[in-house]
């Protein structure tokens, strides 16, 4: 893997004023969970949007998806991204 | 390329596009579907990012504090939106290290508009009115895209950009509506940037390759040409308003299209610009690889530092 | 509680000396727009960018008002040459490296919080309530700071040899900080302006703290250079104020 910076990925979640539980907003990269509780703030708050921020890295979240959707749905991988973090795109795709 | 229906999973994962289910990181999708949204979402955050420096090149000579700060402000959320973007990419599998690497070797683009320079502090409103007016037609249409996590970004992209095009709009007002050499500084400025902005809807669909499959997954929404006529209606009202003329003898009313007809796009220079030969390209990604280069010691220092701190993440006990 | 009477001038160039500070420091983060290791911190440095660049706009409009004189925050930022400017010498120096400028920001940020925390107990409402605000601010500035000086006193050789060379090149601006000129002297005692003195012990005992954890030495003594708040600045100022001040001054009768 590309190790151009190597802070892991973490996930955030906020809970705004009026919610009744966090929600997921998206991801960023930081060095430690201090950084990305941080880098959260400035990044998800700066209109003011949240108050509680959890963040946690993306590595440590295992998922399962109960619903099976049939045959666009494999058996449960327990990464919270079906695929593998290091997809490498093809020399020749044109788009 | 195998039969797409010897393929269940194809035939079932364009039924759920057809019926507007939105697809989601966990589900399963055609690998020309990834790659595809990969390449289109990425080349969008690095928009974003290399859209900071022209911008970013009027802060410290921005004329009043007001505005200073306003650009400050933009700057910031284009940052920003480059990371809801990355974030987005992330979910298909790739990671921002590698995307910002394809970046910076050139095999990645962004958004050609971004290289044109900036000469006067008019160019900040023009870019906001025109440049994120322009962006913004696209974004819409984008916020219906198949891609969950791609359509949620550009819900919370949209929300905020819509500040950055009134401020831009009223940045130019001031201008137009001031002193003879500012009203001169905003019709040049426009004068620069009407057509270029008109190219970053892209070429006309029938000259673009993959606009075809892109549709048909639901990617793409809208066709450039629509876009670029949406953006055309929206646009030529708003100059009059400012008191601006736009650089085309041939736009015009159509009474019965009741849509502005405009002159020819000069494709050619798009070209140029696309493949590397535009104003500023070189510039930009220079800028780009020395942030980079020179931030390389203090990621480094900061990934020490947590190792040696807090050595119980997941990642390093993986 | 005083009765002096306060000269509307003093009050002038106090709320100066604390607007120039924030307003050049603020000037120094937008530098590093598009330009910072990392985007997350691109948009870290602008937030301080913006919440220094709101404090320096509402304390230049207020020396505005009381000078009385109708110039507005503009008038002051962009008209003024750098003998008329009031900030602190440290906030000039340039952003060498990235070590630079935090190494800056700790050194500032742990300055501002006490003041602002002595000063919300301003008799001057507006100053009272600038620094009210601006102490929830400069906290999380100093966090900030405090974050990465760790990271980067205590991560690589690199990095510890890099915080070292500018901690070398700020700290003979340290002194300045704590120095009370006859103006500031006379707004104390009017229970107006916080004491820099008071506010030595405080900073040096956060100085301390952070930077025994990021392994990091400083000489005992603070630095002697100074004649910021007189108007006598470092070459940089200069350089700042004519990016700065360029635009606006080619077009004199001009609103934006």
């Amino acid at each position: 893997m590309n190790d151009r910076s190597s802070w892991p990925l973490w996930e955030v979640f906020l809970r705004s004023r009026r919610g009744l539980s966090h929600q997921h907003v998206g991801s960023l990269h930081a060095p430690d969970w201090e950084m990305a509780v941080q880098n959260a703030r400035d990044l998800y708050t700066r209109r003011g949007e949240g108050v509680s921020i959890w963040v946690v890295e993306s590595a440590a979240i295992h998922a399962s998806d109960p619903d099976d959707r049939g045959p666009l749905f494999d058996p449960p991988a327990d990464k919270v991204y079906r695929h593998p973090t290091f997809y490498k795109v093809p020399e020749d795709l044109k788009l | 390329m195998a039969d797409a229906a010897a393929d269940p999973r194809e035939a079932a994962f364009q039924a759920a596009i057809d019926a507007e289910r939105s697809v989601e990181p966990r589900d399963w999708m055609p690998e020309r579907y990834r790659a595809t949204l990969i390449r289109q979402i990425a080349q969008h955050a690095h928009s974003e990012i290399i859209g900071m420096q022209p911008e970013g090149n009027w802060i410290t000579r921005a004329p009043s504090l007001r505005r200073k700060a306003i650009l400050l402000a933009k700057v910031q959320d284009e940052a920003g939106h480059g990371l809801y973007l990355y974030s987005a990419a992330e979910t298909l599998g790739v990671s921002r290290s590698e995307l910002v690497e394809m970046l910076q070797s050139g095999r990645q683009k962004y958004s050609s508009i971004f290289n044109y320079p900036t000469l006067t502090w008019a160019d900040v409103g023009t870019i906001g009115w025109l440049v994120d007016g322009a962006a913004i037609t696209n974004q819409l249409a984008l916020t219906k895209t198949s891609y969950g996590p791609y359509a949620r970004a550009m819900v919370r992209i949209c929300r905020e950009e819509s500040f950055h095009q009134r401020q831009g709009f009223e940045l130019l007002s001031q201008l137009s509506h001031g002193t003879p050499a500012q009203r001169a500084m905003a019709q040049d400025s426009v004068d620069r940037w009407w057509w270029p902005s008109l190219m970053m809807f892209g070429p006309p669909d029938d000259s673009s390759p993959n606009s075809a499959q892109s549709m048909k997954w639901k990617i793409k929404r809208v066709s450039n040409d629509e876009l670029r006529q949406r953006f055309v209606d929206m646009t030529v009202p708003q100059a009059r308003a400012l008191g601006l003329g736009l650089p085309d003898p041939q736009l015009r009313w159509n009474e019965n299209s009741e849509h502005y007809e405009f002159g020819p796009i000069n494709w050619d220079e798009f070209a140029q610009v696309l493949k590397g030969d535009g104003p500023c390209n070189a510039e930009r990604i220079r800028v780009r690889r020395e942030a980079d280069a020179g931030g390389a010691w203090v990621r480094e220092a900061a990934r020490a530092w947590a190792v040696k701190h807090k050595p119980r993440s997941a990642e390093d006990a993986a | 509680m005083s009765t002096a009477v306060v000269a509307a001038s003093d009050r002038y160039q106090y709320a100066l000396y604390l607007g120039d500070d924030c307003l050049i420091l603020s000037h120094r983060l937008a530098e590093l727009a598009a330009h910072a290791p990392e985007f997350e911190e691109d948009v870290a440095l602008s937030n301080l960018a913006l919440d220094l660049l709101g404090q320096a706009r509402t304390l230049l409009a207020y020396a505005g008002l009381v000078e009385a004189a109708g110039r507005d925050e503009d008038d002051l930022a962009y008209g003024r040459d750098d003998r008329e400017f009031r900030n602190l010498l440290l906030v000039e120096q340039p952003n060498w490296d990235f070590a630079h400028t935090i190494v800056r920001q700790l050194f500032f940020a742990s300055y501002q919080l006490p003041l602002y925390q002595l000063l919300a107990d301003s008799q001057d409402p507006t100053l009272a309530g600038v620094a009210a605000k601006g102490a929830k601010e400069a906290s999380y500035h100093r966090d900030h700071a405090r974050l990465w000086t760790l990271r980067l006193g205590d991560g690589t050789e690199e990095s510890h040899s890099r915080m070292e060379t500018a901690v070398g090149a700020l700290w003979p601006f340290t002194g300045e900080l704590f120095q009370a000129d006859p103006i500031t002297q006379r707004l104390v005692a009017a229970g107006i302006a916080a004491d820099p003195a008071a506010l030595e012990l405080v900073w040096r005992d956060q100085i301390d703290q952070t930077f025994a954890e990021a392994t990091l030495e400083r000489p005992v003594e603070l630095g002697v250079r100074q004649g910021g708040r007189s108007g006598l600045h470092s070459e940089h100022l200069g350089h700042i104020l004519s990016e700065m001040q360029h635009l606006h001054r080619s077009h004199p009768l001009a609103t934006w």
